[in-house]
């Protein structure tokens, strides 16, 4: 890393970058919407289709949770969306509700939490806020965000094999996961799921490996790796994480394609099924859940870090004062992404595996904490003595810090082998992982959505229904995942059906309807952001160039989108992205693009 | 008639939102500003919001309060077994200090939420880093967190280090695990489990027992598990076909099931089903529960369905890895007795050796009716579990 950008090799500067298209004539319609290969339309798809994708995933949960609560019985809305096949007589069949809460899952870890909030923001904002004309290579972006809706559509159309989604839940772990003999949908369904998220990786890899290439190569001039804004540092770092784990999974994906086609025995030995011994031999279940977590614990981090580097971007802007503690935050996003690449047996405990290395998993998840425990430290400590601007973005971004607290802290019971005992595999991991995921990384998505509206399409969004939006959907999180934590720790398994086999369970009947009725209304609300997201990119208040009055590279930019981002030239950098409120100037913000003035000292380190 | 009101409450509370908008926009002070950078937050905004932030604390506190009086009686109780004490102090510790790090923290942000909002005289402290602070708010959590692992790592390692504490007089059981049924089998006399493979099942040798090893001779198998208190029981664990996981969360144990692989799990049952039916939690969930279904049965029998049986505590093991559309029915009785009542129970079942020679005889009785002899399940044993009839009544239907 350099202390400066490369402004020797950086010889565009007075040009444009002429890349596959030619800037002198009118775009088709295809070239401008379709197969674009301008970063800001290409955000746009990612967005677009993340929120489509999650439509469908917030759906299949208000399905499955009316299982649950009210077991089964017989519903309209089942008759209506799930048919006579999946739902006969409009009670949910017990292996389509897994299929149900397996496509959730994928839909939401994958569809929408990396590639809706990664996707989109690394792309809006990595080109506009290092001061890059575009992404090194257009042509990979625009190919990424179409393997990535090809591999939505797969896992849609799945849904409509006659035999079933799959249905092993969204780990998929061999044998079940191998085998139609087991359940239904590990035939025709499963075979779909793994063709769409091989795609899906590839679709990854490719987007991941242009972030990291644009922000080494085509920062502006005075824009060294430390004035880079924390967003930067977190989508670059992700891409890092990503490029790492992406493809164990996708060997992971091709050793199980071979099993189940092509005889071979990686995963599956001595299986008796259907009435016949099956002739694997020698493979291991234990090895698909190694080589699948080692993707699925950074994932989980390849999600929540964009997340926080938008909120930091957002809180530093709205407080109206510098992210505090800047370096500590670097750090803290570089170990974090190194100690995630260690973790992965915390969530194989109790798989078989011998129980030493869960001791040495143990001692490097409880060491994740810590980056985790500073950051959440120096954004409340960023709140401290601000003039907080409660916009809809900063109550998200707060809400942020607030239940990644809350979940994170139940982290710490999950990654002790000894209590992960009893708690492994209950409704207490599901709330877990739902308030750090489905809460807080989709807080920071819908921050970063409020925040960057005007950037993505020249309006404001209108802040009461943000508000309405924000207050509800925080009340409704809580009230859905919070109660969660009782139902496992009073032994409840997940991925059951119903829970009325059970009476030592009947207690927990009431529990599960509270939940349940929190989620529906939560999810009603949405729509009131979905309204809100849709009308205001067509007749929403125009935005004025910097309605934030933010510091960041992109808010130089004309509100019209053009290529190239800057009219003239780019942008020159003289100094880091916090001078918020600083003393000696007159406004509370002053840009990067403003030189130092006579005398001027920097009040930070960096 | 329904799905129209449904329709139109929908829309006029579209349209009254669409007009509550309207008019807190005619409400803005200073409209000039506000058409120059419209959607913005004003002063008043950032009151209403701070002052929200304040109360949403109070709605945190009050929640989880409210959570831990409603619910805080559903958690597990009295653990069963001789590391369940050691398990569920570490679990008490570890849910204070969160607990104690969740008030503090979601104050100081909501606080600082609230004093913080934003107003147009307001200027904001441009406060860059701290060093000193960063290093106390790391080392602390280091500290706290060491101390944790340490006696979380003490505790796992006498609970999973099986080998090395395996006592004299253990009790080896296999748990067998299949879609979607539980069977056992005990060592029997010589403390010994026989070898054991998928390949040699075959008629009532259901778990697949090599019957050419010695060990495997004095087996028995059953379809509930029975412990006896105060020993050792040392379990293996075999799955027939895909993963399952056996999970006993009164006795905090759980252990995947993994085909082509054994995996094992140990500890001592401490307290029998008898005295844990006397335990004074337990009896109010099991009254509180009773209570539950004899309403449920009263709703079932006035439309004419059928009462539900009252409950009486079991331990139980249940399955805790999906494996299957009736994965949520996979479970078996769990009975721990004093070691006298288990010797009497086991030694009044048949072995296996004896079972297997039993099956391959011709019919004794002249009416040659032989096939029904080898078409029943595992009942060559004394009781008919009442498990497994439940199991293949449940399969039946859900599949």
């Amino acid at each position: 890393m350099s202390a400066v950008g490369h402004d020797e090799i950086h010889a565009h500067e007075g040009h444009d970058n002429h890349d596959a298209h030619d800037h002198h004539h009118e775009q088709t319609f295809i070239e401008k919407y379709i197969f674009s290969l301008d970063h800001k339309m290409i955000a746009k798809q990612y967005l677009l289709t993340g929120t489509l994708m999650g439509i469908i995933g917030i759906i299949m949960s208000l399905l499955f949770r009316m299982q649950i609560a009210w077991p089964e019985e017989s519903f309209t809305i089942f008759k209506v969306l799930l048919g006579d096949k999946f739902a006969p007589g409009g009670v949910m069949r017990n292996d389509i509700y897994l299929a149900l809460v397996t496509i959730h899952g994928t839909i939401m870890v994958f569809f929408v939490l990396t590639a809706g909030l990664s996707g989109t923001f690394s792309n809006l904002l990595i080109p506009l806020q290092i001061g890059a004309r575009d992404m090194a290579s257009g042509f990979m972006n625009m190919l990424s965000y179409w393997m990535f809706f090809i591999s939505a559509v797969i896992m849609v159309c799945s849904l409509f094999v006659e035999a079933g989604p799959a249905s092993a839940g969204w780990t998929i772990y061999p044998p079940l996961s191998a085998l139609p003999q087991a359940i239904g949908g590990s035939g025709l369904g499963m075979t779909l799921w793994l063709v769409s998220m091989a795609i899906f990786i590839a679709s990854s890899l490719m987007g991941s490996l242009n972030y990291v290439v644009t922000v080494i190569n085509l920062r502006t001039k005075g824009m060294s790796m430390t004035r880079l804004p924390l967003t930067i540092w977190a989508l670059f770092v992700t891409a890092i994480i990503g490029i790492v784990s992406f493809p164990v999974l996708l060997s992971a994906a091709l050793l199980l394609i071979m099993d189940r086609s092509f005889g071979t025995s990686f995963f599956l030995s001595d299986i008796y099924i259907a009435g016949e011994v099956l002739h694997y031999q020698g493979g291991s279940p234990v090895l698909f859940e190694h080589l699948f977590w080692f993707l699925g614990h950074p994932e989980v981090y390849i999600v929540i870090l964009p997340a926080m580097g938008l909120v930091s971007e957002i809180m530093t802007s709205n407080a109206r004062k510098p992210i505090f503690g800047y370096r500590a935050m670097i750090a803290s996003i570089l170990a974090i992404a190194f100690l995630s690449t260690i973790v992965w047996g915390h969530h194989m405990f109790i798989s078989g595996m011998n129980p030493f290395l869960g001791s040495v998993f143990t001692f490097t998840t409880l060491l994740i904490a810590i980056p985790s425990a500073v950051k959440a430290f120096n954004w409340i400590t960023t709140l401290w003595r601000g003039n907080l601007q409660l916009n809809p973005a900063m109550l998200f971004s707060i809400g942020f810090v607030s239940t990644f607290i809350t979940g994170g802290l139940t982290g710490i019971i999950l990654g002790d082998s000894t209590l992960d005992i009893n708690v492994h595999d209950t409704y207490f991991v599901v709330a877990h992982f739902h308030l750090v995921m489905g809460i807080s990384a989709l807080y920071g998505m819908f921050a970063g959505i409020y925040h960057w509206f005007p950037k993505l399409y020249g309006r404001m969004m209108n802040k009461t229904l943000g508000y309405i939006h924000f207050w509800v959907t925080a009340v409704c999180a809580y009230g859905v995942f919070f109660p969660m934590h009782f139902v496992g720790m009073a032994g409840l398994p997940r991925r059951y059906y119903t829970n009325t086999n059970f009476p030592l369970f009947d207690d927990l009947a009431d529990v599960n309807v509270v939940i349940t009725l929190f989620a529906l209304v939560g999810a009603a609300f949405q729509l009131v952001f979905l309204w809100n997201f849709f009308y205001s990119i067509f007749k929403g208040k125009k935005a004025i160039q910097n309605p934030w009055r933010a510091n960041t590279l992109e808010w130089t930019t004309p509100v019209e989108h053009i290529h190239g981002n800057w009219p003239g030239e780019i942008p020159e950098v003289y100094r880091w992205p916090y001078d918020y409120s600083k003393p000696g100037h007159d406004d509370d913000f002053v840009p990067q693009t403003v030189p130092m003035k006579e005398g001027e000292e920097e009040l930070h380190h960096s | 008639m329904t799905s129209l009101l449904v329709i139109v409450v929908l829309v006029l509370l579209g349209i009254a939102i669409w007009q509550l908008t309207k008019i807190f926009h005619l409400t803005q002070v200073g409209a000039a500003t506000y058409n120059e950078n419209p959607e913005v937050a004003t002063d008043r905004d950032n009151n209403v919001n701070g002052y929200l932030m304040f109360g949403f604390l109070g709605f945190i506190y009050i929640f989880t309060i409210y959570s831990m009086m409603k619910w805080g009686d559903l958690l597990l109780g009295t653990p069963a077994s001789e590391h369940g004490p050691q398990y569920d102090n570490l679990m008490s510790i570890s849910m204070w200090l969160i607990g104690i790090v969740q008030v503090l923290t979601q104050f100081l942000l909501h606080y600082f939420s609230f004093i913080n909002r934003g107003r147009k005289d307001r200027k904001a402290f441009y406060y860059a880093d701290n060093d000193k602070l960063e290093f106390i708010w790391t080392i602390i959590p280091v500290i706290v967190l060491a101390g944790l692992i340490l006696y979380g790592l003490y505790a796992w390692t006498n609970i999973m280090f099986i080998d090395e504490e395996a006592k004299e007089d253990a009790i080896y059981v296999e748990v067998y695990a299949k879609q979607f049924n539980w069977e056992v089998r005990y060592a029997g006399k010589d403390g010994k489990l026989g070898k054991a493979n998928v390949r040699y099942i075959e008629g009532v040798n259901t778990l697949g027992v090599d019957m050419g090893d010695a060990n495997a001779q004095d087996d028995i198998q059953a379809s509930e598990l029975h412990l006896p208190k105060g020993k050792q029981i040392i379990f293996k664990f075999r799955s027939q076909d895909v993963l399952h996981s056996a999970y006993m969360p009164h006795f905090r144990a759980q252990m995947n099931v993994v085909p082509g692989m054994v995996t094992q799990f140990g500890f001592v049952p401490t307290v029998t089903t008898d005295e844990m039916r006397q335990d004074p939690a337990i009896m109010k969930k099991v009254a509180h529960i009773n209570e539950l279904r004899s309403k449920k049965s009263a709703e079932a029998t006035a439309t004419g369905g059928t009462a539900l049986e009252p409950y009486t505590f079991d331990y139980l093991l249940l399955c805790n890895k999906i494996c299957g559309a009736s994965h949520y029915n996979m479970q078996m009785k769990i009975v721990v007795e004093d070691e006298a009542t288990f010797n009497k129970w086991l030694s009044a079942k048949q072995t296996l050796s004896a079972a297997v020679k039993e099956s391959k005889q011709p019919a004794a009785p002249a009416t040659g009716e032989a096939a029904p002899a080898t078409a029943k399940d595992s009942t060559n044993t004394a009781k008919p579990d009442s498990t497994a009839t439940k199991m293949t009544v449940a399969q039946v239907i859900k599949k």
